[in-house]
Order: C-alpha cells, then sequence, then structure tokens
C-alpha cells in the first residue's frame, strides 16, 4: 500500500527571465500554475545541456586506456612486498612472515629442532614458493585495481595539462602564468580557443564553452555571470566564442577532478568505515587462528605427533582469512572506479558505502521523473466544433512556437491529420509576452489562430467581438486541472475552439525503477513546484512513494531533516546554490556538474553527466560493493572448513584419525600442499569477481541473503573440497608429495 | 535403549513447557513490572536498598554497571576468602576442620565468585558448615544474580533500553528469582529425602559390624542453588553422585530441570523485551536442535557401552563405569551434556569415565559456550554470535550490517572480538604449557589422548566458567590452583565488561527504521546461517584439540586399543 501524502503550499517565487523565445513556457508560468517555483526545480529544457543517448553509451566517456595495466600490476605486486607497506594488511602480512620462516626452514630445515619426513628441504620450500605467491596474488589484485584506477584518472588528468593563464591582476593588467600558480580567489580572463586553467564561477562576459572533455557532449554550453547554473566553468574545459573574466574557487590539486583522481589513484584512500570494522574482525579471526596453531605444536607432541614448523605455519595461512583479506583492498577500490565509470565524481569512499544504506531518495520532479517539458496530450473541442478543425487551428498556432510544448502540439495535431493549409513564410508568428500571455500566427489572409492561458483567450475572443459563450471552455478547464495536466485555450478569430492537455510527461521506465527502490526498501520522495492536484497526479503516475508539492529550498532541507530524525539516510540531487544546505545535510549529496560551485562544494558527489536519475544507478553501486565484500568473506570463512578436514587429519600420524580424511588425500605433504595451492590460486580466480562486483539484483534483503548465502555460503563450503581434491590428484600425478 | 530416551524426551520435554511461563516471569521481574509477590518483597526490598544506600531508581551508564559489578564481586570474594581462610575459628564446625591452604582458598573463592565452582577440594573433609552456608552459599546466590543481571542488562541495551542498575538487578535476581524457587526446590529435595541439618556426621555401625561415619550437613538448600544458579559445587565430594547430595530418579529430574530452566527461559525472556517472540523461539530452537544433537550423541555412547570391555563380556552392555546405577546410562548421559550446556558443572557420575562420545559433547558445550550457556551470560554470548553473523552476513543484503535497526560499527566488532577471543586464549595457552610439562605441572592419570581431553577440560571448564571436573587430573596443585583461578578470573570477567560496553553502545545507537532492505533476524533462515557461523567460528577453533583429544580416543577404542 502506497501513501500519497500532501504537504504544505507554499507561495511561489517568481524566476528570473531570460529566455524570451520560449513564447509557450511562459504561458504555463502565466496561467496560475507556478511551473517552477525556484531554482531547486531547474527548468531542464532550458538548462544549458541535457546529455543525450542511454546512459550506457555515455559511459567511459574520458577514453580510459587499459593498456599494459596487468604488466605494470605485475612489478607493482612486487613493489608491494616492502613490508613497511605489507604490513597494512595485517592478515596478508602474516603470511608474509610465514613466507620468510618457511625459507628459512628450506635452507636450514634443522633450525627449529630436526625435521621430521624426508626430503623436508623440498617439501618447505613448496610451501615457502605457494605462500610467496598468496602475498603476491593479494598485491596483484591491488594494483590490478589501482591500476585501473589509474586508467580513470590518467583519462581524466588529460583534460587537466598544465596551461597558461591571463590573471588579473589588481591593478587591472594581465600577468602570463601557470595554471598549477593559480589560487583561489585569483581572476583569469579566458579568450576563445583556450583551455580554462581551473575550476571557477564566471563573474564577467558571456561565452560558449565546450565542456566534452569532461562531460563526452559535444553541444557548447553558453556561460554568464548571475546564473545559477551557467555561472561555472570547470577547468579543462575550453572556450570556443567570445571572452569570459573568472574568479577562481580552488586551489590547484584540490578541484574536484583532482579529488577524483586522487580517489581512484587509491593514494589518497582512507577505509571506510565498514571496511575498518571489517578489518578487526578479520584481524581478530588471524590472532584466534594463531593461537591455535601456536599451541597445537606443544599438544601434538604430548601424544608423540609433532607438527613442523611448516606444516604449523602451512596450516595457520590455510585458516586465516586470506582470501578477503588479500582482494579487501581491490574491492574497495574497484567500487570507487565503477562510480568514476559512471562519470560521477566521489569524494570519498564513505560515501559511496554510505549509498547502500540510503533509506530515501529526494528528487526533483523535473528532468528526473518527468522529461522536464510538458507535452500536448488531447485536444478538447469546445462549442460544437470538431477535433479536425481544433487539430486544424492548433497547427496553425503553433507552427512558428519552437518550444517543445509547441513541436508537441504540431506533432498530435499531425497525428490527427491536421495539416498546415497556408503559406507560411506568408504569415507571421506572434510571439509569447508576459502582458498577453499567449502566442499564435497572423494567417496570410489575416485570421489571427492564438493559443494561450484561457482568461487571456477569453479576452481575446471578446476583444473581436465574439460571444461569451465559454461554459465549455470551463468545463475543460477544470477537466484538465483536476487531471493535473496544464490547460491552454485556443481561439481562432472570434471563435473558441477548444483546449489543449498539456501533461507532464513521466519518463519511460522509471515507475519500474521506483519499483526496484521499493523492493529494496528505497522510499522516493517527489519535490515540485508544482500546486498538490498536479503533484499528487504526477507521483501517481511514476510511482513515487510520497512528494511534497509547491515546495521551497527550505521545504527540502526540512524533509531531509525529517526523514534523518527517523534515522534514515537520506540522497538526493541538486544544482543550485540554494541547494547547497540541502546537498550538505543529505547524507549522499550528488550535485549536478551543471550546477553551481556552490552546490558541488556541498555535496559529496558531482555527476559529469548532469543526469538526476543517476543517483538510482550510484545507490546500486554502494549496494554492490557492500554485496561484494560480504560475499567474499562469506566465502573466505567458508573455506576454512574443507582447508581443515584437508589438513587436520593427515599432519597428526600417531592420533589415528586418518578416516576423518574424508577426501581421500594422497599423503599427508599433498594435502597440506593442496589445501595451500587452493588457498593461493583462490585470490586470483576471485579477481575478476571483486573488480566486476557481484551482480546486484533489485530483491529484498531476505531474497538477496538466500540468494547470496546459498552461492557464496555454500558454494563456499563446497568448492574448497572439490578444488582441493583435483590439485592432489595433479599433485600426486606429477610426484611432488 | 527405549526406557532411557524416554527418560531423555520427558525431562526435555518439562524444560519446553517452563520455559515461556519462566521466560514471562523473567520479563516481569526485570521490565519492573507488578507481580503478586510484591506486597511480601517489597518492602524487604526497600530496606535493603536503604540498608545498603542505593538509589534504586537511577539508571547506570555501561561503565558504572561494570565497575559496580567489579567492586561488589571484589568486595565478596575478600570476605570469603576471609572466611574460608578463618573457619577453624569461626562457630558451625563440629568435625573441627581447619583453613585449607591459602591457594585451594584462594581457587575456592575465585571458583565460586566467578559461578564456576571448580573445586579441587572435597567439601565434607575441607570446609566447615559455616563456610558452606555463609561463604560458599552465599556466593552462589549471588554470582548466579551477577550473572542474571548482566544478561538482562545486555537483553536491556540490545533492545534500546537503559543498562538499569546493578543493585537493583542482583538484589530482584536473589529476592524474586533465585531465592522463591530455591525454597520451593529444598523443600521437595528434603521430602525426596535430602538432610538438612547443622549437627555433624552421622556414625553407624554397619550390617557388618564395622563403623563408618557418614558426613552430612545442610545439603538441600545447599543443592537447589547449586543446580538452579548455574554453580554446581557440590557439598560433598563427589557432587550429585553423592545419595545425601541426589538420592533417587525423582531428585534426579527435579535437579537437571533446575539446572536447565534459567538459561532456556532467558532467551524467551529476551523475546518479551524485543516483542518478538518468533525470533526468541527460533533461537531457542536452534540451542535446542544443538543440545539435543549433543545430548543423543552421548547417549548413544554410554548406551553402546565399551567396545574393549563388550568384547571380553562378550555381549553389548551400556558403560555403567564411574555410574550411579540408580540412575543409569540415559540420566547420566543427559545430566552431563546439561550440566556443560548451562554451566553448571554439578556431576551425577564421572565425566572422566564417559565414552569419547561425551567427553566430545561435554567439551563441545564449553567450548561454544552458548548452547544455554551460563546464568545470563550465555544468553548474552548467543546474542555475540548472532551480532557476528549480521556483521558478516549481513554486507549480502547491500547494506552495512544492522541488529535490529542498530548499526554495527567497529566499536561493537572490537567488543565482540574480545569475547571471541578471550576463550581461546584461556583454554588453549595453559593447556599447551601444562601438556608440555605432564611430569611436572599436569598430574595426568591416563596419558594419551585422553590425557589431552584431562587438561583442556579444566581449562575450558574453568574459562567457561561451567566448574565440572573430568576429574582423574591431581588437580589440588599450586599449578592448578593458580592456573585455573587465573582462567577463570579472565573467562568471567573480561566477556562481562565487554558485555557490558557492547550493550551500553548498543543502547545509544540512533535506530534505523526497517525496511524491505534491512536484512532480518527472525527467519529461520537468518537463525540457520547463524548455526553456520556458531559452528564455524566457535567449533573450528577448537577443532584441533578436540581432534587429538575425544575424537582421536573415539578411533583408538574403536580400532579395539
Amino acid at each position: 500500500m502506497r501513501r500519497v501524502k500532501v504537504r504544505k503550499t507554499v507561495g511561489w517565487v517568481e524566476r528570473s527571465e531570460t529566455q524570451r523565445r520560449f513564447s509557450t513556457q511562459r504561458y504555463i508560468q502565466n496561467l496560475g500554475f507556478p511551473r517552477m517555483m525556484n531554482s531547486t526545480n531547474p527548468d531542464r529544457s532550458k538548462s544549458p545541456r541535457r546529455p543525450g543517448g542511454t546512459r550506457e553509451s555515455r559511459r567511459h566517456t574520458p577514453k580510459v586506456n587499459r593498456k599494459g595495466i596487468y604488466q605494470r600490476a605485475i612489478a607493482d605486486a612486487f613493489v608491494k612486498l616492502n613490508p613497511r607497506i605489507a604490513i597494512k594488511n595485517p592478515v596478508m602480512f602474516l603470511v608474509w612472515v610465514g613466507t620468510v620462516i618457511t625459507l628459512l626452514v628450506t635452507i636450514f630445515p634443522d633450525l627449529f629442532g630436526a625435521a621430521p619426513g624426508r626430503n623436508p628441504r623440498l617439501f618447505n620450500g613448496l610451501i615457502a614458493a605457494i605462500l610467496f605467491f598468496t602475498v603476491w596474488f593479494a598485491n596483484f589484485a591491488e594494483a590490478v585495481a589501482e591500476g585501473r584506477g589509474k586508467a580513470q584518472a590518467d583519462a581524466l588528468r588529460a583534460t587537466k595539462s598544465d596551461t597558461t593563464a591571463k590573471k588579473v591582476l589588481p591593478d587591472g593588467g594581465i600577468q602570463e602564468v601557470s595554471s598549477t600558480a593559480l589560487r583561489q580567489g585569483d581572476r583569469v580572463k579566458v579568450v576563445a580557443g583556450d583551455i580554462i586553467p581551473a575550476d571557477g564561477e564566471v563573474i564577467g562576459g558571456v561565452a560558449s564553452v565546450d565542456e566534452s572533455a569532461i562531460t563526452g557532449e559535444s553541444a557548447p554550453v553558453l556561460k554568464q555571470p548571475g546564473t545559477d547554473i551557467a555561472s561555472s566553468v570547470t577547468g579543462g574545459t575550453r572556450i570556443i566564442s567570445d571572452e569570459l573574466l573568472i574568479r577562481v574557487t580552488s586551489d590547484p590539486g584540490k578541484g574536484f577532478i583532482d579529488r577524483m583522481i586522487a580517489l581512484v589513484e587509491g593514494a589518497e584512500r582512507r577505509k571506510t568505515p565498514n571496511e575498518i570494522a571489517l578489518t578487526v574482525l578479520l584481524a581478530v579471526l588471524t590472532q584466534v587462528f594463531l593461537i591455535v596453531v601456536a599451541t597445537l605444536p606443544l599438544i601434538a607432541n604430548y601424544v608423540g605427533s609433532p607438527v613442523s614448523i611448516a606444516v604449523a605455519i602451512a596450516l595457520l595461512v590455510a585458516l586465516i582469512p586470506t582470501t578477503i583479506g588479500g582482494l579487501l583492498s581491490a574491492i574497495g577500490i574497484a567500487g570507487m572506479d565503477r562510480v568514476a565509470q559512471f562519470n560521477v565524481v566521489a569524494t570519498s569512499g564513505r560515501a559511496v558505502e554510505a549509498c547502500g544504506d540510503i533509506n530515501t531518495l529526494v528528487l526533483d520532479k523535473t528532468g528526473t521523473i518527468t522529461l522536464g517539458n510538458r507535452l500536448a496530450d488531447e485536444f478538447i473541442p469546445v462549442n460544437g466544433h470538431s477535433l479536425e478543425d481544433v487539430a486544424g487551428v492548433a497547427l496553425a498556432a503553433s507552427v512558428f512556437d519552437e518550444t517543445p510544448e509547441g513541436k508537441s502540439i504540431v506533432r498530435l495535431a499531425e497525428q490527427l491529420g491536421a495539416s498546415v493549409d497556408f503559406e507560411v513564410s506568408r504569415a507571421e508568428g506572434v510571439e509569447f509576452s508576459a502582458r498577453t500571455r499567449m502566442s499564435g500566427t497572423n494567417l496570410p489572409d489575416g485570421i489571427e489562430v492564438r493559443k494561450g492561458a484561457v482568461d487571456a483567450i477569453k479576452g481575446f475572443v471578446r476583444s473581436r467581438g465574439g460571444q461569451n459563450n465559454t461554459q465549455e471552455l470551463d468545463a475543460a478547464y477544470e477537466q484538465i486541472s483536476h487531471q493535473g495536466g496544464t490547460p491552454l485555450a485556443l481561439c481562432q478569430g472570434s471563435k473558441l475552439y477548444g483546449a489543449i492537455h498539456l501533461k507532464d510527461i513521466v519518463k519511460p521506465g522509471i515507475r519500474e525503477r521506483f519499483a526496484q527502490l521499493r523492493r529494496m526498501g528505497v522510499r522516493t520522495v517527489m519535490l515540485t513546484g508544482d500546486n498538490r492536484i498536479t503533484a499528487s497526479v504526477i507521483a501517481q503516475e511514476a510511482g513515487v512513494d510520497d512528494f511534497i508539492s509547491e515546495a521551497t529550498p527550505e521545504d527540502k532541507i526540512t524533509a531531509i531533516k525529517r526523514e534523518q530524525a527517523q534515522g534514515k539516510l537520506v540522497a538526493m540531487t541538486g544544482d543550485g546554490t540554494n541547494d547547497a544546505p540541502a546537498l550538505a545535510q543529505a547524507n549522499v549529496g550528488v550535485a549536478m556538474n551543471t550546477g553551481t560551485q556552490a552546490a558541488k562544494e556541498a555535496a559529496n558527489m558531482v555527476d559529469l553527466d548532469s543526469d538526476p536519475t543517476k543517483l538510482i544507478d550510484i545507490v546500486a553501486i554502494g549496494k554492490q560493493l557492500l554485496i561484494t565484500r560480504g560475499a567474499l568473506t562469506t566465502f573466505s570463512i567458508a573455506n576454512d572448513i574443507a582447508k581443515y578436514f584437508a589438513i587436520i587429519p593427515v599432519i597428526f600420524p600417531t592420533a589415528g584419525i586418518e578416516s576423518l580424511n574424508v577426501m581421500r588425500l594422497a599423503s599427508t605433504n599433498s594435502a597440506v600442499l593442496s589445501a595451500l595451492i587452493y588457498n593461493a590460486l583462490i585470490i586470483p580466480a576471485l579477481i575478476p569477481l571483486a573488480l566486476t562486483g557481484v551482480k546486484f539484483r533489485p530483491l529484498t534483503a531476505n531474497q538477496l541473503l538466500q540468494r547470496n548465502i546459498l552461492l557464496y555460503g555454500l558454494g563456499g563450503v563446497v568448492a574448497p573440497f572439490v578444488a582441493i581434491k583435483l590439485i592432489d590428484v595433479l599433485i600426486a600425478a606429477v610426484g611432488l608429495a | 535403549m527405549l526406557l532411557g530416551l524416554l527418560q531423555i524426551a520427558l525431562t526435555l520435554l518439562i524444560v519446553v513447557a517452563i520455559t515461556p511461563l519462566l521466560g514471562r516471569y523473567l520479563a516481569v521481574v526485570y521490565l519492573g513490572n507488578k507481580t503478586w509477590l510484591d506486597p511480601a518483597i517489597n518492602p524487604v526490598e526497600k530496606f535493603i536498598y536503604r540498608l545498603v544506600a542505593v538509589r534504586s531508581q537511577e539508571q547506570m551508564t555501561g561503565w558504572q554497571y561494570t565497575r559496580n559489578l567489579l567492586y561488589s564481586n571484589l568486595a565478596m570474594g575478600v570476605l570469603v576468602f576471609l572466611l574460608l581462610m578463618l573457619q577453624g575459628l569461626l562457630p558451625l564446625n563440629p568435625t573441627g576442620l581447619n583453613a585449607p591452604t591459602w591457594d585451594t582458598a584462594l581457587h575456592t573463592t575465585i571458583s565460586f565468585v566467578t559461578n564456576t565452582d571448580q573445586q579441587h577440594y572435597s567439601g565434607e573433609t575441607t570446609i566447615s558448615y559455616l563456610s558452606q552456608i555463609a561463604a560458599l552459599g552465599f556466593l552462589m546466590f549471588t554470582s548466579a544474580a551477577t550473572g542474571l543481571a548482566v544478561g538482562i542488562a545486555f537483553i536491556r541495551g540490545l533492545t534500546g533500553r537503559p543498562l538499569g542498575n546493578f543493585y537493583v538487578d542482583i538484589t530482584r535476581s536473589i529476592t524474586r528469582v533465585l531465592l522463591p524457587i530455591s525454597i520451593v526446590g529444598a523443600v521437595l529435595l528434603i521430602i525426596l529425602g535430602v538432610p538438612q541439618t547443622l549437627t555433624g556426621p552421622a556414625t553407624v555401625t554397619t550390617l557388618e559390624g564395622a563403623t563408618q561415619t557418614i558426613a552430612r550437613g545442610p545439603v538441600a538448600s545447599f543443592e537447589i542453588i547449586k543446580q538452579l544458579g548455574e554453580n554446581g559445587g557440590g557439598f560433598f565430594g563427589i557432587n550429585s553422585a553423592h545419595p545425601l547430595e541426589n538420592p533417587n530418579a525423582a531428585s534426579n529430574l527435579l535437579e537437571t530441570v533446575a539446572m536447565l530452566c534459567i538459561p532456556t527461559a532467558l532467551i524467551y525472556t529476551y523475546g518479551v523485551f524485543a516483542n518478538n517472540i518468533k525470533q526468541a523461539w527460533l533461537l531457542f530452537g536452534m540451542v535446542f536442535a544443538i543440545f539435543t544433537i549433543l545430548v543423543v550423541v552421548s547417549a548413544v555412547g554410554e548406551y553402546g557401552g565399551n567396545p574393549l570391555i563388550n568384547s571380553l563380556l562378550g555381549e553389548q552392555q551400556p558403560n555403567l563405569e564411574g555410574k550411579e546405577v540408580r540412575f543409569g546410562w540415559a540420566q547420566t548421559a543427559l545430566w552431563a551434556v546439561s550440566t556443560t550446556a548451562t554451566m553448571c558443572g554439578a556431576v551425577n557420575g564421572m565425566h572422566d569415565s564417559l565414552m569419547p562420545n561425551g567427553g566430545f559433547s561435554t567439551l563441545f558445550n564449553m567450548f561454544l559456550q552458548i548452547i544455554w550457556g551460563g546464568q545470563g551470560t550465555g544468553t548474552a554470548y548467543l546474542f555475540i554470535y548472532l551480532i557476528l553473523t549480521v556483521f558478516l552476513t549481513g554486507l549480502m543484503v547491500g547494506r552495512t550490517p544492522e541488529f535490529f535497526g542498530r548499526k554495527i560499527e567497529k566499536r561493537e566488532i572490537v567488543l565482540a572480538s574480545v569475547i571471541l577471543l578471550i576463550h581461546p586464549i584461556a583454554i588453549l595457552i595453559p593447556s599447551a604449557i601444562a601438556l608440555a610439562f605432564p611430569d611436572t605441572l599436569a598430574g595426568i592419570s591416563n596419558p594419551g589422548f585422553h590425557g589431552i581431553s584431562q587438561v583442556v577440560y579444566e581449562y575450558a571448564s574453568a574459562a567457561a566458567n561451567n566448574g565440572s571436573g573430568f576429574e582423574g587430573l591431581g588437580d589440588a596443585t599450586l599449578w592448578w590452583n593458580l592456573s585455573a583461578s587465573g582462567v577463570m578470573l579472565a573467562g568471567r570477567y573480561i566477556p562481562i565488561v565487554a558485555l557490558l560496553l557492547l550493550a551500553d553502545s548498543m543502547a545509544q545507537k540512533q535506530l534505523v527504521p526497517e525496511t524491505a532492505g534491512t536484512l532480518r533476524t527472525d527467519t529461520g533462515l537468518f537463525t540457520g546461517i547463524t548455526a553456520g557461523v556458531i559452528l564455524i567460528l566457535g567449533a573450528l577453533t577448537f577443532f584441533p584439540v578436540l581432534a587429538l583429544g575425544p575424537v582421536a580416543e573415539a578411533f583408538q577404542i574403536a580400532k579395539g586399543g
């Protein structure tokens, strides 16, 4: 059961009017249906850029060069053997220490007392080699993840070549400096052809800027001071016409691209809270097994089954959670990398992790839930006119209207079979103005067709001497308003023809995505400047859980705080300066790249494509990161059962517990080696999974648990039994042990 | 065979039937709700609070609760140690016993104050009546009440309530739970033939004409709290195998139920606190299933008897070595598993003589500590495993782990880890030392794999605060007294501190509302996964010693020698 609640109603704020040519939109603004209340709901049809194409096609927009990652990772994996680096991962460090000790007993087999068994050197040497590879594989996993991150970062860095900047001195003079020498607050001048040297805010001039380096969107973007959206520029983009005066808003190396580079490269990577807690638990499990194995030789000695130091170390390494220990950091880095691949800049790993926990998404209606333009949905004839007539008049009134709304009227009319039956070149378009609140066409034969606000059209008809029979039109008006649509009236000369139903079009597929989110336990709240009737219709249609109509920026913060007071984690998108406080308040705030600098600073992620629906994908990435971590932890620990059953029965020759050797492993040495080889090989085998992540499905928690526990829990119990047995058969066949 | 299993089934049926009743009553007591006992008990409690100047309405933080618990336990320990050392000068000492050695007195004090009741002495020849009543009997009530208080404070924290007041909890535990049940139980035991007297030992002339001294004393009152409070320290050296402690099948049934009833009921009490009876029954079911399996494994072992002896007899006979014939194999096996499961530690037979199956089950119980577990603490440990399960597997639903709407973060994991870590440290390290010097330290009576079981059992019993002995171990030495004392203290107080701090930190968490994306912990699936995690984390830690102890012994016997 979904509840659609209605929230407070607040007066609306007049926005600055800059785009005169958008006639129909201006009608709507003056129809008493406050359209875009404020810049929290920027009108995306007018925003400088709308990304085109599907999201998948826009991924990896900065060309990522993946060549040579593996070669570099192979070398890096050796560098990471440096004890000072290795000690950061306690589990793998212990394996590293074990490697050194087994190496010592390979060289001096009797170092810790006389060694039993034949040819202990070969056996110890093999163990040392396997342990070495276990550590190296773990390093390799991390290096590959870092390498992929670096490749992503290099692609970004290519956009950030060191350029010369024209710094404006306090006395008005201009000095050429390197872009790296710029500091926050400096003013620079850029002219057509220049690369913008740093992130900044436009304080003077009007110019078009090519931002394709960052967004992959080829259409140039208009930049001018004073507007929320169009006044921020990003370092590395190119100005292609005119000139701009820019105030630098970040020191070099502090821009958000720099932050993303640092993050995906792993250099600046700080462990996330959950990662820290997991590391603690893994370290404790390691300690537990260290105690178990350290006490074992003494206890075993008592019953005359001495355990050699190499076997004890082998047992220890088999038991401690090396699989997850070796892959943990790779999983984290790969998660950040996935976010970057979506063209989203995250400023911390914590934010990505928090995405998985999001309970509520606060979404703007326009551009996120609806397409952003109202489109003609239906014509309602009045006063005895036929539908065909109305379609013809509507078409005639809209031929000069270039707005999406106008075009949609043309499209609808043509679908209904209407055609232009006059010479367009001789007709004259009548632009919308705030005074007339209508637009239309003066036909060559002097007939005036108009569409516009209902009372404006009524007035027009009256002024042309038409009768005052408006009952049917009023009824149509009522009907359309009731359905949450925007009515336009239509007339030809002194005759009222009908009403046009302009409707907010919900994005295709958005309803399904909200349903998925609901199944995942994420509530969606729609924010809109529309009145409550319109809002509730859209809310019903899109399937959001809640909506806030006639919302102001304050309402946004209030809504977020109210959710947070219930312990919920809230994510939101925003781009205006007055979104900044709400972005900062939200647990995950995603700013649009087209947004203002203030919004970007307040957010913990910036979407370079300025696609607000991407928030939904980011939630999925966060969840995927956590699931991958959990799945590999479970798998790693479940593996212990098989390793125990491989090693314990065979290392106490006098205990007579051979029948516990359920896998029937060939010999003591081959059993120990098989378990260890499995333990080492499982790390590279799981690298692809760690890097791409466990596939996330929008299911409920219980379904997910059931699925994953079957796969990684039960699989983790069974798989090693099979694998160790196979390795044992191979070892026996080769005659290694 | 059938009759034996029927006895076991009947006992367990009674326990299951009592669980919801007692569980609900415990919840009423600790939620501070009204009961029909109020008119009688309220004035008494008020008087006690006034006497010791306790502000009974005051809530304690985790640290306050911990500090008060530790101080009061220390004070009680010092008092009891002095009583034991001075018993020769004090009254109610009809046999004129002198003070035990200082290390035995210290071990005994620590053993009783930690609810372990490991005994490196025989009561009838070491402890005066006054010491039995005022020193040991006193601690049997307070240590059980301390455990209950910890369990309840932990449940309160887990369910988002303030932890409560330690002094109120310990007082109410005694006045409303332990004392009333003990009075009824003691009267029943007296009816069944258990003595309750302050007169000295009886001297009788036997049928053969020899003179025999029969030790006796205030046994019934001692016996019931020994069982009910999971203490387990017998009035007599051979504990509940003694005919004056446990004279017949009826008293055996009463004592078995008494030791099982509170740990089982506490899981239900949690359900009332959490307002989630379903989860309580699921957890109860999980623990009950493991428990039943262990009982069956042990019972089958005892029923099957020792193949080495059977081959001499030429027929299959149950293993009756070290058993009281009036109880037989079934009741002894059930008791052995129950007493190690609940950390009671009383015995009605010789655990040293159990077949390897029994040795395995009893050790397994003490390694896990959650198959019912000790008074109060066992239930808390169960939830530690639940929290660890949530943390390990909860990530797989794509959210950072939360337990009942409370996020599990680094602090909780560190505290839970302390509990996970202390047990193997306390058991394995001293065991390894003792086994490394078998001639000087261990005092093992049966060398070989059984010797490992003897040593490991002793420390497992101490660390889990169980107190039962595998016996057969020459344990009245300075090494055993001191090392076991250290293990008991570590096994008792370090986890208690961690539990209380964990509860406190859980209580203060911001509650996250439950959604479809929240991992539910009250499902059969999750309970099953918890069982898996318990077995992997808890049991695998001790798999090597189990393999070298009872498992190796079983194979050895099966092979014929």
